[in-house]
């Protein structure tokens, strides 16, 4: 369980970026999680709601895009999608795949009020 | 409302520190090895089987992570090797700054090879890098042939898988050869040992394969290359 220290550096990013464009409100924070990491995105969920309280973030939404896995095979090229059982083989070739996505975990963008706005 | 694009890695912070880390064991020529595995698979028991046969030759220290106790860190000193303990609390991997905050207390000067003991765990090690050269991760046969397939991102990421406990394979039913499929099939890649570290079986192997990191990062250090200049001569 790892969330809430994950959690945590999801807001700090986010507060650090608010700050930068002098906001002390931020409404949204949109992230990327792809499937290929070893983050929950439950667990997630449930770990930005207490980890929001008494920081810019406390009323700020978090967003999940979830980035698919995606391998091809630098010989043949084919591209899949591994499910459940993940086998990064190429069934024609034989040969080792490369991981195109799904280990992506960035903060994307966040939304922000802006203190002239509030005014 | 306004949107900012922030475009950053949730896990920018640590992989800052990791870099840190990581040019500091260059300057020393340290070769450093991050060992992960489930509870129990045998980290410290790998690191009494390997560390006899190195301490002649090679300076060795061991940096032990644990929740609660120091008892994997005295293990490592009865062997005379210095070993410092990070008790995590209740977090559950290290990260690269409970390391570089070892660092500042254990010093590293003239170390061939530093071993880090992460905490007995397949999933969040996988994540946070600590500055090391190598991922190392054991997997012992008497936890069954699936485990690479539950956890495919530690597998995947790792360096060397170590096999261990296969003496245990006719008492526990587990066929070696199913768990070292699964193995190539999340990390095709992976140079894979298998070994015993109560009987010895396979260990030569792998303390024959340090033997050539450690002479290799040596050679690197003594050329004055970082690992940067390397790739970008490539």
């Amino acid at each position: 369980m790892h969330e809430i220290s994950i959690a945590q550096s999801i807001i700090e990013i986010a507060e650090a970026k608010a700050r930068q464009e002098n906001s002390r409100c931020i409404q949204v924070i949109k992230i990327r999680l792809g499937e290929f990491t070893t983050v929950v995105r439950e667990a997630l969920e449930f770990a930005f709601e207490v980890a929001r309280l008494e920081t810019l973030a406390e009323n700020a939404r978090l967003e999940i895009e979830s980035v698919a896995m995606t391998v091809r095979c630098v010989i043949c090229g084919s591209v899949s999608n591994p499910v459940r059982a993940v086998c990064l083989i190429c069934p024609q070739c034989g040969l080792p795949l490369e991981v195109v996505s799904g280990e992506e975990f960035q903060v994307e963008y966040i939304e922000i009020q802006i203190e002239a706005e509030r005014v | 409302m306004d949107r900012v694009l922030v475009q950053t890695n949730v896990l920018k912070a640590n992989q800052e520190v990791a870099a840190e880390n990581r040019r500091l064991f260059a300057g020393e020529g340290t070769v450093v090895i991050n060992l992960m595995s489930a509870p129990g698979a045998g980290k410290t028991s790998l690191l009494e089987a390997t560390i006899p046969a190195l301490k002649g030759q090679y300076n060795l220290a061991v940096i032990e992570g644990d929740l609660q106790t120091d008892l994997d860190s005295q293990r490592i000193r009865a062997l005379g090797v210095p070993s410092h303990q990070i008790t995590t609390g209740t977090v559950c991997h290290l990260d690269a700054r409970m390391v570089a905050r070892a660092l500042a207390e254990f010093p590293i000067q003239k170390l061939d090879l530093l071993i880090i003991e992460n905490v007995g765990n397949l999933i969040c090690p996988a994540s946070y890098d600590l500055g090391e050269s190598l991922r190392v991760v054991i997997c012992s046969l008497a936890e069954g042939p699936e485990k690479p397939k539950k956890y495919p991102v530690m597998f995947h990421k790792a360096d060397f898988v170590l096999l261990n406990k296969t003496d245990l394979s006719p008492a526990s039913g587990h066929d070696l050869k199913d768990l070292m499929t699964n193995v190539w099939e999340v990390n095709p890649r992976a140079v894979v040992f298998a070994v015993s570290c109560k009987t010895g079986v396979g260990l030569e192997d792998w303390i024959a394969c340090l033997r050539e990191v450690i002479a290799s990062a040596a050679w690197q250090s003594h050329r004055g290359y970082e690992s940067s200049n390397l790739c970008s001569q490539a």
